[in-house]
């Protein structure tokens, strides 16, 4: 028998254990956006071993499970001599894994601008910086709204792997709750709620910045 | 309004292998208009485009009031800031308009006067008011791109260029993706533009436009400057037979 009293009480502790799944997505998503802007630029940029090395990059953070990435470097910074907190090692992971997908979706919004965005605004005399600051990087950054908040969502889901490194997070304290109280469906199907919760706000996030930013 | 000169001689263009302008000869005098037509893929874009360095012709020379364009000496690049300062008072108009669509038709206006030119927010905001009741939108100012029609579009983009006070303009086809009925207040604009004593460089498909309002008109083919002469000489008495079979096929086409 399903007990909707338990499928109820068990919110309590997944709501709490949801600060870590928000935090580590935000913060990682955070930490993306800044390497992935810089890894696109890498892409871009003149250079061909800056361009090399994005490609790189790239590749093996998108060929590599974000578990094993997880793994890699929770247990390879204690050898280098780093002692960081498991949360700290997540955040950093999920921010390097998503960098990857994010430097892409900057790449693609980018080269998705017709030629002539830019050439208006040369043709007229704007500096390389005001080319991109005024005409490129706003329309960029709007074109990839969609895309940006659908990795979020994504990444929002792929948390549930941070609790392989003892990280309390839903999923996480979801199996603990199945354990003591045995009765996995309502807790499990809690936990799913809260997931669903989070993920539609961010949809409705999406939808709203996508409507205000398109003109 | 003061107006510049284009002296081109002996550019050469490749494209890869493609030799797509060939020793190109022509002068462009102040305060006249000038049409450029030809076949598609004859070279028109890519002569247009190297008036102001947006393509990089690999020998000869386009002077500007007798100023090298692109270049310091042949074959020795021009600074950034120096060719910025060289396209400031050269305003071009685009085939696709190519309007920021993240900004107003007013703040389009006003972006190179405040990037460019170095005006305050306010001075600018006047001024390109100024430039777009000029091409008859006074009235559509805080419209976004996507709200107005393909010949406000491309008049906006007129204001945009003129705003900046050029002395030499280049119009790449500028009605050709406009609807048949739009076409009128775009070259209208342009007429205007034309009586103040601006110098035009205009590509061009409108050979009514050709014939009643440009000086000069020049007929490119296959990457060479075939002929150049008044409208009339053009149009109605060409001498080489590829004007001659351009203009059949032209007349062809637009009659039913
Ligand atoms: N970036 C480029 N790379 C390679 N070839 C090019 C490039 N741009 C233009 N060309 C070629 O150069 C030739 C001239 O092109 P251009 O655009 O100047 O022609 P056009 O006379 O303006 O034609 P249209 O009337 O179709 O606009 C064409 O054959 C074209 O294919
Ligand atoms: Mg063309």
């Amino acid at each position: 028998m399903f007990s909707i009293p338990v499928f109820f009480e068990s919110f309590g502790p997944l709501l709490w254990a949801a600060r870590y799944t928000l935090l580590i997505s935000f913060l990682g998503i955070g930490l993306g956006l800044i390497l992935g802007a810089l890894i696109c630029a890498a892409r871009l940029s003149p250079y061909a071993i800056l361009r090399r090395f994005a490609a790189v990059w790239v590749s093996f953070l998108r060929g590599v499970p974000l578990l094993v990435q997880l793994l890699v470097f929770y247990y390879a910074l204690p050898v280098i001599g780093l002692d960081v907190p498991a949360f700290v090692a997540a955040i950093v992971t999920v921010g390097i894994c998503a960098s990857a997908y994010i430097s892409e979706i900057w790449r693609g919004a980018i080269n998705a601008l017709p030629r002539g965005q830019s050439e208006a605004a040369i043709a007229i005399g704007m500096s390389p910086r005001d080319v991109w600051s005024r005409v490129v990087l706003p329309q960029a950054v709007s074109l990839s709204l969609p895309a940006l908040i659908n990795e979020l969502i994504l990444l929002v889901k792929a948390s549930s792997l941070v609790s392989v490194v003892g990280i309390l997070e839903i999923t996480r304290s979801s199996q603990a709750q199945a354990a003591t109280t045995f009765r996995p469906l309502e807790v499990y199907l809690a936990a799913a709620c809260i997931y669903l919760m989070i993920n539609l706000c961010l949809a409705a996030l999406g939808r709203y910045l996508e409507h205000r930013t398109t003109v | 309004m003061q107006a510049s000169s284009v002296e081109i001689r002996k550019v050469n263009k490749f494209y890869g292998p493609f030799h797509a302008l060939k020793d190109i000869d022509l002068s462009i005098p102040p305060g006249k208009v000038t049409c450029l037509i030809g076949p598609s893929g004859s070279g028109k874009s890519t002569l247009l485009r190297c008036m102001n360095f947006l393509e990089e012709y690999d020998s000869g020379e386009v002077r500007i009031d007798g100023q090298l364009i692109g270049y310091d000496a042949p074959g020795k690049r021009m600074s950034g800031r120096k060719l910025r300062e060289m396209r400031r008072s050269i305003g071009m108009v685009f085939q696709q308009f190519n309007l920021w669509p993240h900004m107003t038709a007013h703040e389009n206006v006003a972006e190179g006067l405040i990037r460019v030119r170095g005006l305050s927010k306010a001075d600018a905001m006047t001024r390109a008011a100024d430039a777009l009741a000029k091409v008859g939108l006074a009235d559509k100012m805080g419209n976004h791109p996507s709200r107005l029609s393909g010949g406000q579009q491309q008049r906006v983009a007129i204001a945009r260029a003129i705003a900046m006070e050029p002395k030499l303009m280049l119009f790449d086809e500028p009605t050709s993706a406009l609807d048949p009925e739009l076409v009128g207040e775009v070259l209208n604009v342009m007429k205007t533009l034309a009586s103040e004593g601006m110098t035009m460089v205009v590509v061009t498909h409108e050979m009514g436009f050709a014939a009643h309002v440009a000086d000069q008109v020049a007929f490119l083919e296959k990457g060479e400057l075939v002929d150049v002469d008044t409208p009339s000489g053009i149009l109605h008495h060409p001498k080489d037979a590829r004007i001659q079979s351009f203009l059949r096929t032209y007349h062809e086409r637009n009659s039913f």
